[in-house]
């Protein structure tokens, strides 16, 4: 998955990453050169005594110091561009993907984890992309070119190599090895400890009022000492690290000295051949080192990157049509024929064998108790899912076959909790229709009994409005939303729940205002009260899934029981008034 | 990786260069002896780390100079053997190494030297060991205790803090500030000093070894660190700008993700779009600088590294050339001074954790400093069963100090009496009973149990008098038995399945997969709002209070459910004194008394049918919710 990713999207690349491949290996080389130049200096210029030969191999280390210098900042350059650019490059294609995607599909993954998957996620990779543009690209370099050089000083001394790198390694990746699995158990503990601090905070009331504060302490201090625990047996390891990596290190110098005196006594090798050794044996060290410590990231990125491919990998249920079909007359009717909606893989359907039709200027009620399948069921129509039998008719054409841009053009939605995004009123409202005048703006807040609140607002229309719409009431969100999509001038007008936040005065005073406004359109609303729908043209019982009642008021409080029941449990508070 | 699913701002880009999030103390100095003073209770412990960390950076300071030792054995050793001919340079070098003709590499002297280094290092490196041992434990030791003592100060801050604080930034501290500080100390601690000990160290070894050289490396040293501080400098405000356009650009990303349907049915894919690619370009570019800056330390550091080893091999031969100096020592001060380098960069990487840390433990200290709620002013004990009279005698009480709430309030709710509250959204409803609940501190009267002044109790034994159940249908994460005996820890299966049987719960929980063991989570996806509202029902049935306050708000409960939720509380209410606060005026009507309250005032009390008689704020309140519907 990792790779699959990386190649995917690094290929656009391909050039400016040979450039920094190439950059790093001339970089690398140049590195390795000094220890070797080094050692000249001593024995050819400091035992000879020769002060010329001294001062300038000194230039020339001075001019590969530069050289390296000058290559290691343009790889830098090259590959913090490729890098971020990756990163970019796999943000825009999940964030297009998801645009995509259907609402059943976004739901399946959760809001809050598609956004983890573009931002965290991404963020991992891309470090991972970065790291290896200079240290996992470096290591290996450095790492072949120390053993190459190394061998050249002395074939003989080489042999330490053998024991000195698998050492190394060995004994980081036994630590690493160990630690692993701790931060994987860590984090459930961290987990832990803010669930139940945010629970408390969130609770704190409740806490005080039943008097529990000391077993809530006593709780968090469980959770407190288990984290505690296993950040202990963590540290206890990373203690470990360093003082073995420097006491490898110092053994292998004074191995390579007593060998080393040794290759010098048989006259087989020169005393700055010994230092220049040890330079390069220090260099294949690091480079050990650093494989190993990236060799942490890479599980951690492919767990991102698996993430990541699992969004780019779901094909959108639904597809715009091959030969779209323009309708014959643009009739406003919604109607669905024998449509059946059912979870992939569930036994029970959401929906099952709903018929019924919704004429323009009428108003069309949908009643029934949280989950019998009323959201659902408004979701149908502007295709955000499709039903898994029937049909789904607007303007006598079935929205499967239809243009999704100019089906959505004919239909105005205000969803359940009124969303907003962050901008200003105006902006909102002009989401709707980015061609509205201000008129038309007020006009819309007008019907939809917004006009005073915002007016009252020192900023008008262009007041700020928080992400979600966090900073103006669940009641006034509302209203926005329906002046949003009245903005529109739908041909079908859903409603989902819309007035939930009103009261009944304020519902009532909206209705009729939009009333007219509505009056060619194809109404559909969802409700939770019989007094919002009392007077609508249809009403639609739904219970569990399936239509037990269609008609009117006066109808179904004859004919069907399930609406009976509700109309008696909340009709105490309307005798009591009449 | 753990997924969240707290929804918005809980999501905590990370940042791409691993620096912590940029921020500075306001009082550095204060804040970092207070943190210092946390470690106090573990002075011993501390003592000994300094103790291990002093010790091992001497014995690895010694290093290199032994090993120039070597070297000059060897090359001696390798002069003897192989002498090169003779010259007036080498002759002076000769003389100066005491090369004896014909006399080889000394092994026993080397064998000796190489051990006593192996041995030195060994030590060191056991030294350091144990000094990050013990480190790590005062350090988790700490943390933890200033975990429990944010966690303990959170039940003792009067609740008008969670009103001040937003919620997530009160968890914040307790989290990420934390974690950041733990972070803190164990990096800071350990290396400040052990860099701080090998600098100074090294600086010793290099003015000794040749005060000449010394010069050299005091110039280009310096200048690495001058260049890492500036560098690093740009690289943080570079971090910063990258870190704005990550929370620029996950915003948008939540937005487009969360509205993802509307956007779609309204026809703005295009445009969120490329609102989007211009807040993800921003970013690349902002990254890209942060990131390229900040690469470059490396590798100026390494060109400064080079530059002073030339600069003191080019000096350094010549001086051994002449004789003036041993090679060994050469490689010894080249070692020296590359050591010397290490650590003062390191030091300012460190200060920056530092600052970082300090800050962080600020906030938790801003915590820590918030006042306490009042003390309990008297000890005597509420009546062991009380009758249930509450009296409000002239109370009053403002949340701010310059605007009034509630003033001059005065009420008897007699033993048995079920009290409806009711008027518009902020008239102070939900202040009267937090009021009695001892929530808040009054400003003026009294509030009466039986006669007796709550505030002369204490508060845990008046709240254990009284029970509650708010419309925020709060559940903590754990057994849905575990939460219905939140108030009754004691209650035998049965009291708790009576309880459950008259609340209407025991029905829905029945048909749960793990029944009263399943496992209410945050999501608690598998109950609806109408049944969580019956668990807090049941909750408060179970710790049978003497008095009652209901706070029924029903509006995210299906219609159904909430017949059960009615009839539950009704039966709550039966042989209590009950305080209602009622949002539908149907559900009261055969209250003992309604208190109607507006801006913080009583504007009327009596029956139901008294007050609509009367044609006042009650009547008007009733016809505008009851106003028949027209379409």
């Amino acid at each position: 998955m990792l790779f699959r990713l990386l190649r995917n999207h690094l290929r656009p690349y391909g050039k400016q990453l040979a450039i920094v491949v190439v950059l790093q290996l001339a970089g690398t080389i140049a590195s390795l050169y000094l220890p070797s130049i080094n050692g000249d200096i001593i024995d050819g210029g400091v035992a000879t005594g020769n002060t010329t030969y001294v001062v300038e191999m000194g230039a020339i280390m001075l001019a590969i110091a530069a050289f390296q210098i000058a290559c290691s900042i343009a790889a830098v350059r090259f590959g913090a561009r490729i890098a971020m650019g990756y990163g970019r490059d796999v943000r825009d294609a999940i964030f297009h993907h998801v645009g995509r995607l259907s609402a059943r599909e976004v739901g399946k993954f959760g809001a809050p984890s598609l956004i983890t998957r573009t931002t965290n996620d991404v963020q991992q990779v891309q470090m991972l992309v970065l790291m290896g543009m200079t240290m996992l690209l470096m290591a290996p370099i450095m790492c072949i070119g120390g053993v190459v050089m190394a061998l050249r000083e002395d074939l003989a001394l080489s042999r330490l190599l053998l024991v000195c790198i698998p050492l190394l390694a060995g004994c980081i990746g036994l630590i690493i090895a160990r630690m692993i699995p701790k931060f994987r158990a860590m984090q459930p503990k961290i987990d832990t400890v803010n669930r139940v601090l945010r629970e408390q905070i969130t609770g704190m009331r409740v806490v005080r009022a039943f008097v529990r504060e000391p077993s809530e302490g006593d709780r968090f201090e469980e959770a407190n000492v288990e984290l505690t625990d296993i950040a202990l047996r963590i540290g206890k390891l990373q203690a470990l690290m360093w003082p073995t990596v420097l006491l490898i290190f110092n053994a292998s110098t004074i191995a390579v000295w007593w060998f080393g005196a040794h290759r010098v006594e048989a006259g087989s090798m020169a005393t700055g051949a010994v230092t220049a050794f040890i330079g390069y044996l220090m260099q294949i060290l690091v480079g050990v080192m650093m494989t190993t410590f990236m060799s942490i990231m890479i599980p951690r990125a492919a767990v991102c990157a698996e993430r990541i491919v699992e969004v780019l990998d779901t094909e959108p249920a639904i597809a715009p049509p091959a030969k779209p079909v323009a309708p014959a007359e643009l009739t406003g009717t919604v109607e669905l024929r024998g449509v059946e909606y059912r979870y992939p893989g569930a036994t029970a359907p959401v929906l099952a064998d709903i018929s019924f039709t919704a004429k323009p200027g009428e108003i069309t009620a949908i009643i029934g108790s949280t989950g019998a399948g009323k959201t659902t069921m408004l979701e149908l129509i502007p295709r955000l899912a499709d039903p898994t039998a029937g049909q789904v008719l607007v303007d006598g054409v079935d929205v499967r076959d239809r243009e999704p841009e100019e089906l959505w053009a004919r239909i105005g939605i205000v969803p359940q909790r009124g969303y907003l995004f962050s901008g200003t009123i105006a902006s909102n409202l002009r989401f709707g229709n980015p061609d509205a005048t201000d008129e038309q703006l007020w006009h819309a807040l007008e019907l939809a009994q917004g006009k005073d609140f915002v007016a009252e607002m020192p900023q008008g229309l262009e007041s700020p409005i928080a992400q979600g719409g966090t900073n103006v009431s669940g009641g006034q969100r509302q209203r926005l939303a329906i002046a949003r999509a009245l903005l529109r001038e739908p041909a079908v007008f859903l409603l989902d729940d819309a007035f939930s936040a009103l009261d009944l005065a304020t519902e009532a005073r909206l209705r009729q205002a939009i009333a007219p406004r509505l009056a060619k359109s194809a109404v559909i609303v969802v409700a939770q009260r019989v007094a919002s729908i009392r007077h609508a043209h249809q009403i639609l019982v739904l219970d569990a899934g399936k239509l037990v009642g269609k008609g009117t008021h006066a109808q179904l409080v004859q004919t069907c029981p399930t609406y009976a029941e509700i109309v008696t449990s909340q009709t105490e508070e309307q005798e009591a008034a009449a | 990786m753990s997924e969240k699913r707290t929804g918005g701002p809980a999501i905590r880009g990370q940042f791409a260069g691993g620096m912590a999030p940029p921020q500075k103390a306001k009082h550095f100095k204060s804040s970092a002896r207070r943190l210092l003073g946390l470690l106090g209770p573990q002075k011993q412990l501390i003592a000994l780390v300094l103790a291990f960390a002093a010790s091992s950076v001497s014995l690895s300071v010694a290093g290199p100079d032994l090993l120039g030792k070597v070297t000059n054995i060897v090359f001696k050793g390798f002069m003897g053997s192989h002498p090169p001919t003779a010259n007036a340079n080498t002759a002076k070098l000769a003389s100066a190494m005491h090369v004896e003709a014909g006399h080889g590499i000394d092994f026993d002297a080397l064998a000796h030297l190489l051990v006593i280094i192996m041995a030195l290092y060994a030590a060191a490196s056991l030294l350091m060991w144990l000094q990050g041992y013990i480190l790590n434990f005062v350090v988790q030791r700490t943390v933890r205790k200033l975990r429990s003592d944010v966690d303990a100060k959170l039940m003792r801050v009067p609740l008008s803090y969670f009103d001040r604080q937003q919620h997530g930034e009160v968890l914040s501290r307790v989290t990420n500030d934390i974690d950041n500080v733990a972070m803190a100390l164990q990096q800071t601690l350990s290396q400040i000093l052990v860099a701080l000990l090998t600098a100074l160290g090294v600086l010793v070894m290099l003015v000794v070894i040749s005060p000449l050289l010394a010069v050299i490396a005091l110039v280009t040293v310096p200048l690495s660190v001058v260049v890492t501080a500036k560098i690093g400098r740009r690289a943080q405000k570079g971090f910063v700008a990258q870190w704005k356009h990550v929370g620029a650009l996950n915003g948008q990303i939540e937005e487009a993700f969360t509205g993802h349907a509307l956007v779609k049915v309204f026809g703005r894919r295009t445009q969120v779009e490329a609102r989007f690619r211009a807040k993800n370009d921003e970013l690349y570019d902002a990254g890209f600088r942060a990131q390229f800056v900040s690469s470059l330390i490396m590798p100026a550091i390494g060109f400064l590294g080079n530059l002073n080893y030339v600069a003191i091999a080019v000096v350094g031969g010549l001086r051994v050339a002449s004789g003036a100096m041993l090679l060994g020592s050469v490689q010894a001060f080249i070692q020296y001074s590359r050591q010397f380098s290490q650590n003062l960069s390191q030091l300012a990487q460190v200060a920056n954790i530092l600052q970082s840390g300090v800050a962080s433990a600020e906030r938790v200290f801003e915590l820590l400093d918030e006042p306490d709620q009042s003390l309990d002013r008297g000890a005597e004990m509420p009546p062991e069963s009380p009758r249930g009279e509450v009296r409000f005698d002239d109370v009053s009480f403002r949340y701010k100090p310059d605007v009034p709430l509630i003033e001059h309030l005065s009420l008897v709710a007699s033993p048995g009496q079920t009290i409806a509250i009711v008027g518009p959204t902020g008239a102070g409803k939900t202040t009267l009973v937090n009021l009695l609940m001892r929530f808040y501190d009054l400003e003026g009267g009294a509030i009466r149990l039986d006669g007796a002044d709550i505030a002369a109790m204490p508060r845990r034994a008046l709240r254990a008098k009284l029970g509650m159940v708010l419309q925020d249908t709060w559940l903590f994460g754990g057994t849905i038995r575990d939460n219905l005996r939140y108030g009754n820890p004691d209650a035998t299966d049965d009291e708790l399945l009576a309880a459950a049987k008259a609340t209407y719960v025991d029905r829905f929980v029945r048909a749960l997969p793990g029944g009263y063991d399943t496992m209410i989570d945050e999501e608690s996806s598998n109950l609806s709002a109408g049944e969580k509202q019956l668990i807090t029902i049941a909750r408060a049935f179970l710790a049978d209070p003497a008095i009652l306050i209901l706070d029924e708000a029903t509006s995210s409960v299906d219609t159904r459910t909430e017949v059960l939720v009615q009839r539950a509380m009704a039966t709550l209410r039966e042989r209590r004194t009950s305080f209602v606060i009622a949002h539908r005026l149907s559900t009261i009507r055969d209250a003992d008394l309604i208190l109607v309250m507006e801006h913080g005032k009583l504007v009327e009390q009596g029956t139901h049918d008294q007050l609509l008689v009367a044609g006042g704020a009650y009547h008007h309140l009733y016809h505008a919710q009851f106003a028949a519907p027209v379409t």
